[in-house]
C-alpha cells in the first residue's frame, strides 16, 4: 500500500541532512466523510531511519502528524554512498520500506 | 490527490475487507521495530497524561533547546515544527500540542550519529502552545511557543 517514500539527502562535510516524504492519509479517526460517517483512524505509528545499516532514528507517531508526513533529520559521520533505509508501520499493520543513498 | 486510491481505501475499510484480512493473519503488525507504540501516552487527553505515559519527569526550561514554529499558522492541518537541541547527550525529542484532543504528536529517539534535531509537520485543532520536550542524560527539558491557528486542522 501507499506510494513510495521520497527520500532526499544532502551532505555538508560529514553532516547529512535527510528529508523524507511519506504518502499516508494520517486519518485521526475524528473526521467525517461526505456521507457523515466517521472515517476510522488510519495513521503511521512508528518509523525508523537506518544509515549504513545502523539505526539512527526511531520514531513513534500519533494522529496529529500531518497527512503525507514530512520529516527532516540530520546525522554526523555519513559518507557519500551510505545507504539510507526508511521504514514505517501503521496502525492497521501496513508497512513500507524505501531506500536511497547519501548523495 | 489520488481519488481512486482513496475510494478503494474507503470502500474496503467500510466493507470490512481489511478487517477480514487482519483477522485472517494476512496483515499483521510487523516486528520491524523494537519499541511498542506507547498507547498510554498517545491516548492521553492532556499534556500531563502524555508525559506520565512517557515516564517523563517535570521538564526544566532550557535556552539550549530551540523550537521553531510559525507565530500564526494559516492552515492548522500542516504546521511546520523544527526542534534543535544543543543540550549534551540529548537522546530523544518529543513534540506535543497542548490543546489537541490527543496532545502527544510524535516522539523520536536518536542514536549512532543522529543529531538531536527533527523537523516535522503537525496538525493543530486550535490556537495552542506547541511544546518540545527533550530527554538528555535522564533529565527532561522543555521549550514551548504559542501558535495562533486561524483554520483548525484536526477534525475537518
Amino acid at each position: 500500500m501507499a506510494d513510495p517514500m521520497k527520500i532526499r539527502t544532502s551532505l555538508k562535510g560529514d553532516v547529512a541532512e535527510i528529508r523524507i516524504l511519506m504518502g499516508h492519509p494520517m486519518e485521526t479517526g475524528q473526521r467525517k466523510d461526505a456521507a457523515s460517517k466517521t472515517v476510522p483512524a488510519h495513521f503511521i505509528q512508528s518509523m525508523t531511519v537506518e544509515v549504513g545499516d545502523k539505526k539512527v532514528v526511531e520514531g513513534q507517531i500519533g494522529v496529529s502528524i500531518s497527512r503525507n508526513p514530512v520529516f527532516g533529520f540530520k546525522m554526523k559521520g555519513a559518507k557519500v554512498g551510505d545507504k539510507v533505509v526508511v521504514s514505517w508501520v501503521d496502525n492497521k499493520g501496513n508497512k513500507r520500506t524505501d531506500e536511497a543513498a547519501i548523495a | 490527490m489520488n481519488t481512486t486510491r482513496r475510494t478503494v481505501l474507503k470502500s474496503t475499510t467500510a466493507s470490512g475487507v481489511l478487517a477480514g484480512l487482519i483477522v485472517a493473519g494476512a496483515l499483521r503488525p510487523t516486528q520491524i521495530l523494537a519499541a511498542d507504540w506507547n498507547k498510554a501516552a498517545f491516548d492521553a487527553k492532556d499534556t500531563a497524561g502524555a508525559l506520565k505515559g512517557m515516564a517523563a519527569g517535570a521538564p526544566a526550561e532550557s535556552k539550549d533547546l530551540i523550537l521553531r514554529v510559525p507565530d500564526i499558522a494559516e492552515n492548522g492541518a500542516v504546521v511546520p515544527v523544527d526542534v534543535i537541541s544543543s543540550i549534551p547527550n540529548t537522546s530523544s525529542i518529543t513534540i506535543l500540542v497542548e490543546k489537541n484532543p490527543f496532545p502527544l504528536s510524535a516522539f523520536f529517539e536518536f542514536a549512532n550519529g543522529a543529531l538531536p534535531e527533527v523537523s516535522a509537520r503537525i496538525k493543530m485543532g486550535q490556537t495552542s502552545l506547541v511544546k518540545a520536550i527533550v530527554k538528555a542524560d535522564g533529565k527532561f527539558y522543555i521549550a514551548q511557543k504559542e501558535v495562533k491557528v486561524t483554520v483548525g486542522g484536526c477534525g475537518d
